[in-house]
Order: structure tokens, then C-alpha cells, then sequence
């Protein structure tokens, strides 16, 4: 069983009147409880590969399997409400909602899913001492770091158990050492609850964590390897 | 849609917060519009219920019976038996606060010092009490005391008009039955003013029995004239009358009596109507700017909000949700403000300095703004509507973001 399967996918953008290549046939399974690392050079196709697999954006062709279903054709609404029960996101920036709390930021997916208020609190409150933040939750992201925003995003990204967390870059914006205890925390989430983790990334650190390492280029994969951690 | 209503509102009551300045500015400017909207209603129909009391006083009364052609000749040849059998019952009624016969004639008055024409009416004092004016204005100089009274009261305006005085004698000359021209000198015996000056000038009365005599008519009348005990259920009243009366004499309600006053009446509720969405259109370009700026701002938030799994009719919502706040506590502000105004002037506002203007619309010169609860709420639910409507456009093109394209938006 896999949580995310691609097949063959393709994707060109229009720039002007010049073709761009995003994708250019990519077959791609991920393992459940995998923990990839995708890296490649600037515009090998990383962000377009994450956001197919995510149901954020549609390939040209090709077909991606989520959880064992086909979401590349799903309607608007209908791939939101994929990706509310099955993703979690974690983006380089701006990730959260600036009028919410950290709190509120972790339950406003479970407010979606239509999950109790009892079981959302409590739900939030334990992502949010899971990834450290105990003592925050009542915070607005303008009053915390770009290190605590970030778990904030994580724990949100997790608290409803999703199929895969697809994180872009996510510690392009930290300094070194809150990239390390992010990265840290994905590794422990990915012990302990087995959630599974797919990083774009740039950054050597970043790529020391992984378990799978997928070089990219040109919309291209060029290089598949397992690695001890 | 019902799970996400909570988080749908929460954010869009603190996303209304987020810029407090720009919010305040578009509130005041909600409230100042939906203040006008509502105070201007209330005094026009504060003007307006004051014409049509007015009116039926001057007509007088709510219903009245005549000879079918006495309304296009209004003469002595067209007259009409005082009311009997099953007329007479029906004028017993329970929805009757009063009624009275009149003998209505047009007559020439004059003194030593000039002559005037106007509206010659035979009243019975006590009968018409409640209904005309007359009895309640008596400034100076005494009513008539019964229909025999062999006095005159005639209206402040007329009088200084003919260099009169009460106490002094006037000689009123008419057409009597026959077609014959009759005269009596009357001994002036009290003036009576009202707020609409032009009626001063217009009517003179003397009691009936007297002018039945004069003009020979034995006990014959013009009018009848008939009032209910409320205006708003004139109809039924003229219907039932209509019913009984027979076909020798007819029937009018105060609104084809006056149809001026009828028409005005009637207009009125499309006159709210037009002046409510007058000011909506007013405010709507501030308002949907201040939703189209709030959503162009919010882009990358939304695509996020997006990403995340909130569905396009969701953001549709929140959007909406946010506006709907926005005008609903604008339009409390502007009716609190509102509903102070009136209450503060609920003594009237005086406008005798222009007061000529509204006589001549037939309105008295002190005006009582009055405000109905149907006015308030048809407001509310207008403003609402048409807010929701003008709101959607902006919401819908948020929703229409494609969540990768919002959230690298620079
Ligand atoms: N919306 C777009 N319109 C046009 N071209 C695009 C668009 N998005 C991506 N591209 C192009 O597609 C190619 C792949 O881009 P992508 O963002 O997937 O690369 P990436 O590996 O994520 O790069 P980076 O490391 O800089 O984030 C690049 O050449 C990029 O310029
Ligand atoms: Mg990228």
C-alpha cells in the first residue's frame, strides 16, 4: 500500500508564447511512513511535482492516486475536500491565518471536517505541545517566530491524521538552527506516528533527515536512493 | 455548510476588524446613509399622515353620502333626504364614531368693505363635533350652538379679508331652491383658524336648520358626511355604507372624495421603496469597493484558506458573511440614530418659515416624524438583500481563485 502514486505525469506552462516544462513524465510511489526528500536544482519541477500530488494543481496528463483513489480529475470542490481529509500542507511561508490563533489555525481544518468542538480542542492542544508549543496557543502569528509559526503549521498539518504531509521548502525561511528543530520534528512525528512526509527542499541539512532522496531535472526524476538516517 | 458556519463567521467578524480605520470610515458612512434612509421616511410619512388628518377633517369625515350628481353640481337641485330605515341602521353602526348631515352650498359673503365666495355650509354643532374641524377652532367668539343657531363663523383669514369683526353683520347671497337668489344678513359670532390657512378662507358655517330655511329646502341636506372609528378600516366602513344605502344616493370613501389625497396616500409605500434602494445605491459603491479592496487584499489568505479544503461556497460564505456584518451593524447604528432623532423631535419639527410651501401641499406647517415598524424592518431586509446581492460579485471572484495561483500571488 501506497499513499501517493503518480503515473507518467506532464505538465508544460505557457510563458508568453515559449513553452516551459514543469513535469515531464513523472512516475513517482510513495511508501506509506516514507519520509522523501525531493531536491533538484532551482525550477526542476519540485514545487509542480508536490502541488499535483497534493490536488492543488492538475497535471496535463498523467493520473495520481491518493490513498488508493484517483484525485487528478476530481471537480474544484471535490479535490478540496480531498485534500482536507487526506493532505496536510506545510508551505515556505505565509501558512497561517492571520486573524486565528495558533489554536484556532490548528482546529480551522477540523472546523471543516465538521469534528466536534470538544474533540477539536483537544485534538489542537495536543498537536500543539507535540510539536512544542504548550503555553502559545492563544497567540496571533504576527506575535511568534517564523520557527513557531511553522509548527504551528506542522501541528495543523497533522492533527487529522492525513494520508501524506507535503511540505515545500519549509524551512527556506528559518534560520539554521529552527530548520534543524523543524526537521527534527518531522523525523519524530515520523517515528512515532507514522505519518507520511514528502519535502521539497534545497538545503543539505534538510536532506540528511531523509530516509528516500529523489533528485529532480528538468521535470525529470534522475535519481531514486535509499539512505540511512 | 451549518458545521462551518462558526468558523465562517468568527473569521469574518475579525477579518471586518483586521483594518479598523477602514471599517469605521465605511460604517459611519453606512450608518449616516441608512440614518437619512429611515428619518426621511418617518418624516414623510409624519407629513403625510398630517395631510390626510387634516384632509378628512376638511372633507369632512371618512365615508360620505350625497345625490349622485351633486359632486358635479354641487347646487340645491341636488339634494338628498336626511337618512332613513335601514340607512339610518347602518349609520348606528359600531365601526361609526359619529356621523352628520350638512347642506353644503356655494354662497357670495360680503361686508362694507368687500365680498368674498366660499363654501356655504348648514352644520348641526353637536353632531359634528368630532367630525370637522370647526368646533375644536373657535378661537374667538363663540360655535353655533345648535342648527338653528342663526350665527356665523367664518375663518380667521376670511375675516380680516373682508375687514370684518365678529359681532359685526355680513350678508351671504345664494341660490335657493327655484333658482331663486336669496340673501339674510348673519351677525359674525365666531372665528375659527386652522393650520391650513387656504381652508379659512373657504368655508363659512351656519347651522343647518337656519340655511334650510333660507334656501327653502325644507329638511333636505348636501352631505352626508360619516366618521369611522379608524382610518385604516375606511374601506370596509364605505363598503358596508355602499351596501345598505341604495341606488338613489352614492357612496364615497375620503380617498375618492380627495383623490389628490388618495393618490398621495398610496404613493407613499412606493415612495419608501425607491428611496430606500436610492440610498443603497448611494452607499454601494463604498461598500462593494471597501469587499472588492478587503478580498484583493486577502488573496494569498484565501488561497490558503483553499489549499487547506475550504470549498469555494464556503469562501462564497465567509465573503458574504463578512459584508452582511458589515451593513447589519451599520444599519443598527443608523437606527439607533435614527429612532433618536425622532424621538427627540417627537414634538415636530416647526416649519412655519417655509410653511406657505407645505400649505399648498396641504400639510400643516408643524410636522411630527412618525415611524412605522414596517418601515424599519422593510428597510432592514432591502438593505440586506440588496447587500447580499451586491456582495456576491466580489465573493464569487475570490472563489474562483485556483488555490496555487492565490497562494504565490507577490
Ligand atoms: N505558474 C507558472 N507559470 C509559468 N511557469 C511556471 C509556473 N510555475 C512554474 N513554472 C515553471 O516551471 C518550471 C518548474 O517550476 P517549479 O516551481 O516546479 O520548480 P521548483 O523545482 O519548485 O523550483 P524552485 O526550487 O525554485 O522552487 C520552472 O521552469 C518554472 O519557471
Ligand atoms: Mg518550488
Amino acid at each position: 500500500m501506497n499513499s501517493v502514486r503518480c503515473a507518467d505525469l506532464r505538465k508544460t506552462y505557457k510563458q508568453g508564447d515559449q513553452d516551459v516544462i514543469g513535469l515531464d513524465g513523472v512516475s513517482l510511489e510513495v511508501e506509506q511512513e516514507g519520509f522523501v526528500c525531493l531536491r533538484s536544482p532551482s525550477g526542476a519541477g519540485k514545487t509542480t511535482l508536490l502541488n499535483a500530488m497534493g490536488g492543488l494543481d492538475r497535471p496535463d496528463s498523467g493520473e495520481v492516486y491518493v490513498a488508493g483513489k484517483r484525485i487528478d480529475n476530481l471537480s474544484k470542490g471535490k479535490l478540496a475536500e480531498m485534500r482536507l481529509r487526506n493532505i496536510g500542507f506545510v508551505f515556505q511561508a505565509y501558512n497561517l491565518i492571520p486573524v486565528l490563533t495558533a489554536m484556532e489555525n490548528v482546529e480551522f481544518v477540523m472546523h471543516l471536517q465538521g469534528v466536534p468542538a470538544p474533540e477539536r480542542a483537544k485534538r489542537a492542544g495536543e498537536a500543539l505541545n507535540e510539536v512544542g508549543l504548550e503555553g502559545l496557543e492563544n497567540r496571533r502569528p504576527a506575535k511568534m517566530s517564523g520557527g513557531q509559526q511553522q509548527r504551528v503549521a506542522v501541528a495543523r498539518a497533522i492533527v487529522s491524521r492525513p494520508a501524506i504531509v507535503l511540505a515545500d521548502e519549509p524551512t527556506a525561511n528559518l534560520d539554521s538552527s529552527s530548520a534543524r528543530h523543524l526537521m527534527a520534528l518531522f523525523a519524530r512525528i515520523n517515528e512515532t506516528r507514522g505519518t507520511t512526509f514528502v519535502i521539497a527542499t534545497h538545503d543539505e541539512m534538510v536532506m540528511s533527515y531523509a530516509k528516500r532522496l529523489i533528485r529532480m531535472r528538468d521535470g525529470k526524476i534522475v535519481e531514486d536512493q535509499l539512505q540511512e538516517t | 455548510m451549518i458545521a462551518t458556519s462558526g468558523i465562517v463567521f468568527r473569521l469574518a467578524w475579525r477579518n471586518l476588524w483586521r483594518n479598523y480605520r477602514r471599517t469605521a470610515i465605511i460604517l459611519a458612512a453606512i450608518a449616516a446613509g441608512i440614518w437619512a434612509m429611515i428619518f426621511m421616511i418617518a418624516f414623510t410619512r409624519g407629513m403625510i399622515e398630517s395631510m390626510v388628518s387634516d384632509g378628512i377633517r376638511s372633507i369632512p369625515g371618512h365615508v360620505q353620502i350625497h345625490h349622485p350628481d351633486f359632486r358635479n353640481d354641487p347646487t340645491v337641485d341636488n339634494l338628498m333626504s336626511r337618512p332613513g330605515g335601514e340607512l339610518a341602521a347602518s349609520l348606528d353602526g359600531k365601526d361609526v364614531a359619529a356621523w352628520s348631515s350638512r347642506v353644503r352650498v356655494p354662497a357670495v359673503i360680503s361686508s362694507e368693505r368687500g365680498s368674498r365666495g366660499v363654501t356655504l355650509v348648514g352644520i348641526d354643532p353637536v353632531a359634528e363635533t368630532s367630525i370637522s374641524f370647526v368646533a375644536d377652532d373657535v378661537v374667538e367668539g363663540r360655535h353655533l350652538e345648535d342648527d338653528r343657531d342663526r350665527g356665523l363663523v367664518l375663518g380667521r383669514r376670511l375675516l380680516e379679508r373682508l375687514e370684518s369683526d365678529v359681532g359685526k353683520r355680513v350678508v351671504v347671497m345664494t341660490q335657493g331652491a327655484d333658482n331663486d337668489i336669496v340673501d339674510r344678513g348673519f351677525r359674525v359670532v365666531g372665528v375659527y383658524e386652522s393650520e391650513i390657512a387656504s381652508t379659512e378662507e373657504a368655508f363659512a358655517f351656519a347651522g343647518r336648520a337656519t340655511l334650510q330655511e333660507l334656501l327653502g329646502i325644507g329638511d333636505r341636506v348636501s352631505e352626508i358626511a360619516v366618521l369611522g372609528t379608524d382610518r385604516r378600516e375606511a374601506e370596509q366602513l364605505y363598503l358596508r355604507l355602499a351596501d345598505t344605502a341604495g341606488a338613489d344616493v352614492e357612496v364615497l370613501p375620503w380617498y375618492e372624495l380627495n383623490s389628490y389625497l388618495g393618490a398621495t396616500m398610496r404613493t407613499m409605500d412606493g415612495f419608501v421603496i425607491v428611496w430606500i434602494v436610492v440610498i443603497f445605491l448611494a452607499l454601494s459603491f463604498g461598500f462593494v469597493n471597501t469587499l472588492v479592496m478587503a478580498v484583493f487584499e486577502r488573496v494569498r489568505e484565501i488561497g490558503l484558506m483553499m489549499a487547506l479544503g475550504m470549498k469555494p461556497r464556503t469562501i462564497v460564505a465567509q465573503i458574504v458573511a463578512e459584508s452582511i456584518l458589515l451593513l447589519a451593524i451599520g444599519l443598527a447604528a443608523g437606527n439607533v440614530l435614527a429612532w433618536a432623532t425622532i424621538y427627540s423631535l417627537s414634538d415636530g419639527i416647526d416649519f412655519s418659515f417655509v410653511g406657505e410651501g407645505l400649505e399648498i401641499m396641504g400639510a400643516a406647517s408643524v410636522l411630527k416624524p412618525s415611524l412605522g415598524i414596517g418601515d424599519v424592518l422593510l428597510s432592514t431586509a432591502i438593505v440586506l438583500g440588496l447587500g447580499f446581492l451586491a456582495s456576491l460579485s466580489p465573493a464569487i471572484r475570490a472563489s474562483r481563485y485556483q488555490p496555487v495561483e492565490a497562494l504565490t500571488k507577490e
